[in-house]
């Protein structure tokens, strides 16, 4: 029986990054995955013939440069364009157009609010300001607080030097920051309420968390900390679907030699006398390996794939209370022709973006009401893009597809477990939506895939189908991802590490993750180290 | 009389797709090329770069030079005028090459057109009729025309130009080679499509008489609906260029014949071009000093560059160590790759010191500071854009 030096459990784009890297570095390494295809979270399926959504993530910007610079990826098939602005559209149908240029941008919102136009220069700087500090610490494996190794102290003092570089008024308020709602931070800046709904929607994306309830405003900073090229804040798309992302990072893993299993479920990792040592298959079968690294969620490895006789104390409950909640839903849809929306010049530009139904900030809480009563939102937060309309590979000629993300959406519902009929009305709660703004969208429909909680854990393994791999809330970020104590991406047994969104920095896809553990893997086994640093463009 | 009368004559030459083009231009970013008012962008560089490597592009190229050049002397007079050696060139083939001084320095580089036997058509950037009367003395049977005027041009790029022109049924477009050139009617006009660019993607040049300048941009912009055509300007092409590796005049080099300082021009072997000087070619313009050159070895070398980091090296000093004592070389084109995810450049390096350590100092700016840091930079042999589809025929139709 052959012996790996790694198996990577699950091949979703932080898996094939960590696989990747210990290839590079000469390992023996094997990706086991579930599913009959990669790339977990990030990735392109053709569902309906000559239309090929990207089923789950859809847009791109914190992609790691350097990652993709390091592993190549462009010479493996990957090119992330960025889209130009988005529209938001409010609960009666007003348009608000972030327009990719700053002057046209700042023409729009003075027409709303010429005070608002003003702020939003504030709100940028401030925000840049956040972004670039948390930017750093991205491709970097948290200290441990509680550690007196030189380089857990190094690190320590790193992040007290950017922090402390933000003068002491800043400090105040960037710890402020982090305790917020998303409403109340951009109540500072802002009067209009459209202009206030369309900074906010950010900070409750993927989030059991309304725009009003505090830690929001660290989740809207996660979405706009990214950028494309430099341009921070900035989204892009992947040409070919989110999973040209992971095909990549795949053909570099494959370059240096690195191994994908489909197909291969993993049931149980095996564990000797405390040591990680190998996984054993749903079908059986037993593989080796010196090093086990999951890229599953904290609380599936620990609850579903590691024996509970295995694990040190308390670490079961630990990964049992990890939160996790699942609030968000997919609707995919191949459509005959580009929509067409109320109130928006026939400008091909604007279709080339994005657009959000934000309707306004008490829609949105009364949607996060729903959630919190087991019922996904009547009238929900959209956040929508037509990838079609720039990229060739993903639809026939002069066909579209639309990628719509719905906030909320909750795991269980009150009434009773998740049914097709009930996913499907879910659905149809979306496109009635979005058939107020544009109507005649329904007849444009030629296919749909709609994913609830229920399918998206059911199908790549998120627990609750919480899109971060658990929530990005400060108890469970930085030195406290996933779990005090284990953010260095090695975890309660010997031998076996963490490389997925459960760990720093968090969901999105990044590569981070996946590269940060592989750097520790890397120490651990007295490899030099092939983790490129970072690449920032604000240095 | 109004102001636009007043100031009528000062005003640039509008190119014959430039009404199409002004509507397209959202942004009012013009700049000028030979006498002609012509875009920078239209309405963003970046997505116009992208719809060069994503979808497709057009770029107005009419006021690049066009001479038909024609007669039974044709052949000799532009095989004795450039370095290649055009006398193999088959019929409906084009051929890129250059020209120089006796000196051996570049005057400039084009494309040739073997229309027929007797017929040519060249290409440049930059007005060289004067030198072309002189390179045609003792020549008899010659004729000269300057299309400049009086053909537009425009080019489509990107991956889905081939898709395009496709559905605009141009028959044969699918057995197009990269370098061939077809003739076909349209709009009861002659159309001459290349297999050409600027881009290093798929692409394509399209040649029409002036008049049916814009029956053909319609075309191509009612077939391009679908596979997201847009207009690009001079940013979008420099970056693209770049990429592929191709120079730009007054970037990588000076024209000679307007070059003021001794040797602030280049030889093409100082420009990695001497794959298009032929010395079996008995005789040709420069042919003795480029010998010298080539035996010597040329003063610098144009070189690729990947360069650490991202802040681009825009007119930088290369050196051969990192305390910058000892200057080796200079940057000649610099940016960051948004496909490629690098930072690239060219840069002149002095021959004799290509396989030293090179180091570049980069200056950039930051909220009204200046800043500069020193930086590795490593060789590249290879263009830094160079797909497959961009040689592939026939094309992938979308
Ligand atoms: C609906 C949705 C929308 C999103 N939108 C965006 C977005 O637009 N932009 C963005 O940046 N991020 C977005 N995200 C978040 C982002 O996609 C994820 O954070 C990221 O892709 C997670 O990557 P990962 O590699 O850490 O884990 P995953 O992608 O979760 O990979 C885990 C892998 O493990 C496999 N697996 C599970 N169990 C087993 C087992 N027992 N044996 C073997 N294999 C197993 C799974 O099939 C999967 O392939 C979105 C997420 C979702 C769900």
């Amino acid at each position: 029986m052959k012996k790996y030096d790694a198996i990577i459990i699950g091949a979703g784009h932080n898996g094939l990054t960590n696989a990747a890297y210990l290839a590079k570095a000469g390992l023996n390494t094997l990706v086991v995955e579930k599913n009959d295809y990669i790339g977990g979270a990030a990735v392109t399926r053709e569902l309906h013939k000559g239309w090929f959504y990207s089923n789950c993530s859809y847009v791109c910007s914190m992609m790691r440069q350097s990652i993709h610079r390091d592993l190549n990826l462009t010479k493996h098939g990957l090119i992330l364009v960025p889209y130009l602005g988005t529209v938001n559209f409010s609960d009666d149908g007003d348009t608000l157009s972030a327009y990719h240029s700053e002057g046209p941008y700042y023409n729009e919102l003075r027409a709303r609010s010429p005070h608002d136009a003003d702020a939003m220069f504030r709100l940028q700087a401030d925000l840049n300001r956040y972004a670039q500090l948390i930017r750093k610490t991205l491709l970097r494996t948290p200290p441990d607080p509680t550690s007196f190794r030189p380089r857990d102290i190094k690190e320590m003092l790193f992040l007290a030097k950017e922090f402390g570089a933000l003068g002491e008024q800043e400090i105040y308020e960037y710890i402020r920051f982090f305790t917020m709602s998303a409403a109340e931070y951009l109540d500072d800046y802002f009067e209009d309420d459209l202009i206030k709904a369309a900074m906010a929607s950010p900070g409750i994306i993927g989030t059991a968390l309304g725009v009003y309830s505090p830690g929001s405003a660290y989740i809207l900073l996660h979405h706009v900390m990214g950028d494309v090229d430099g341009s921070i804040g900035a989204w892009g798309l992947a040409r070919g679907g989110m999973g040209a992302i992971s095909k990549a990072i795949a053909g570099a893993l494959k370059e240096h030699h690195g191994e994908i299993r489909t197909n291969s479920p993993v049931q149980k990792i095996i564990v000797k006398n405390g040591k990680a040592i190998g996984v054993a298959l749903e079908s059986g079968e037993e593989v080796y390996a010196s090093i086990i690294v999951s890229n599953l969620d904290a609380k599936r490895t620990f609850t579903k794939i590691i024996d509970k006789k295995d694990l040190p104390q308390g670490i079961y409950e630990k990964a049992k209370n990890f939160k996790i909640r699942g609030s968000s839903g997919k609707v995919n849809i191949a459509l005959s022709a580009l929509p067409k929306f109320n109130n928006l010049p026939d400008n091909k530009y604007i279709n080339r973006g994005g657009q959000g139904f934000t309707g306004s900030l008490k829609t949105m809480e009364k949607a996060y009401d729903c959630w919190k009563r087991g019922r996904w939102s009547e009238d929900p937060f959209i956040e929508s893009v037509i990838p079609s309309a720039w990229d060739p590979t993903v639809a026939p000629p002069g066909k579209h597809w639309m990628s719509n993300f719905i906030q909320y959406c909750p795991a269980e519902l009150a009434d009773g477990p998740w049914t097709p009929e009930k996913r499907d009305q879910f659905g149809q709660t979306v496109i009635d939506k979005i058939e107020r703004y544009s109507p005649g969208f329904k007849d444009l429909i030629v296919h749909m895939e709609v994913r609830t909680p229920y399918e998206i854990e059911k199908e790549i393994g998120l627990t609750e189908g919480n899109i971060f791999q658990g929530e990005l809330t400060i108890d469970q970020l930085l030195f406290n991802r996933p779990f005090p104590g284990y953010s260095q991406y090695r975890m309660p047994l010997k031998n076996m590490y963490m490389c997925g969104s459960s760990t720093h920095p968090g969901g999105g896809v990044s590569s981070a993750c996946g590269a940060n553990a592989a750097r520790e893997i890397l120490i651990d086994l007295k490899k030099p180290n092939t983790v490129p640093e970072d690449d920032c463009f604000d240095e | 009389m109004n102001n636009h009368n007043k100031f009528s004559d000062e005003r640039l030459k509008l190119s014959p797709f430039h009404e199409r083009q002004a509507a397209l231009n959202v942004r009012d970013a013009w700049s000028v090329w030979n006498g002609y008012k012509f875009a920078d962008y239209y309405y963003d560089a970046e997505y116009e770069y992208f719809c060069i490597r994503n979808t497709c592009g057009t770029y107005d190229i009419s006021p690049m030079q066009k001479y038909l050049i024609k007669g039974k002397d044709a052949e000799s007079m532009l095989n004795r005028m450039v370095t290649r050696d055009i006398s193999n060139l088959a019929p409906n083939r084009i051929t890129y090459v250059c020209w120089c001084t006796n000196e051996g320095r570049m005057i400039d580089d084009g494309t040739i057109f073997k229309i027929g036997a007797n017929e040519y058509m060249l290409t440049c950037g930059s007005p060289n009729l004067a030198w072309l009367k002189k390179a045609s003395f003792g020549y008899s049977s010659i004729e000269i025309e300057d299309l400049t005027d009086t053909v537009a041009a425009i080019s489509l790029q990107g991956p889905t130009s081939f898709s395009v022109l496709d559905d605009m049924g141009i028959a044969g477009i699918e057995n197009l080679r990269p370098f061939d050139f077809i003739t076909i009617e349209f709009n009861n006009s002659e159309l001459t499509i290349s297999r050409t660019g600027f881009t290093g993607d798929l692409g394509y040049e399209l040649w029409i008489e002036k008049n049916s300048a814009i029956a053909l941009w319609d075309a191509l912009y009612s077939a391009g609906e679908n596979y997201g055509i847009q207009p690009y300007g001079e940013t979008a092409t420099n970056m693209a260029r770049l990429e592929a590796g191709f120079i730009m005049p007054y970037m990588e080099f000076n024209e000679a014949l307007k070059t003021v300082h001794f040797q602030h021009d280049q030889t093409p072997f100082e420009l990695n071009l001497g794959w298009l000087v032929d010395f079996k070619k008995p005789i040709f313009n420069g042919r003795g000093a480029l010998l010298t050159d080539k035996k010597n070895g040329p003063t610098y070398t144009l070189t690729k560059l990947d360069i650490e980091g991202n802040k681009p090296a825009e007119a930088s000093y290369i050196y051969a160590d990192e305390k910058c004592t000892k200057e080796i070389g200079y940057v000649t084109s610099a940016m960051w790759s948004p496909a490629v995810k690098a930072n690239i450049a060219m840069a002149m390096i002095k021959t004799q010191h290509l396989d030293d350590e090179l180091w570049v100092e980069i200056y950039y700016e930051k909220e009204l500071r200046q800043y500069d840091k020193v930086v590795r930079c490593t060789k590249q042999k290879k263009p830094f854009w160079m797909p497959e589809r961009a040689k592939l025929t026939p094309p992938r139709k979308y």
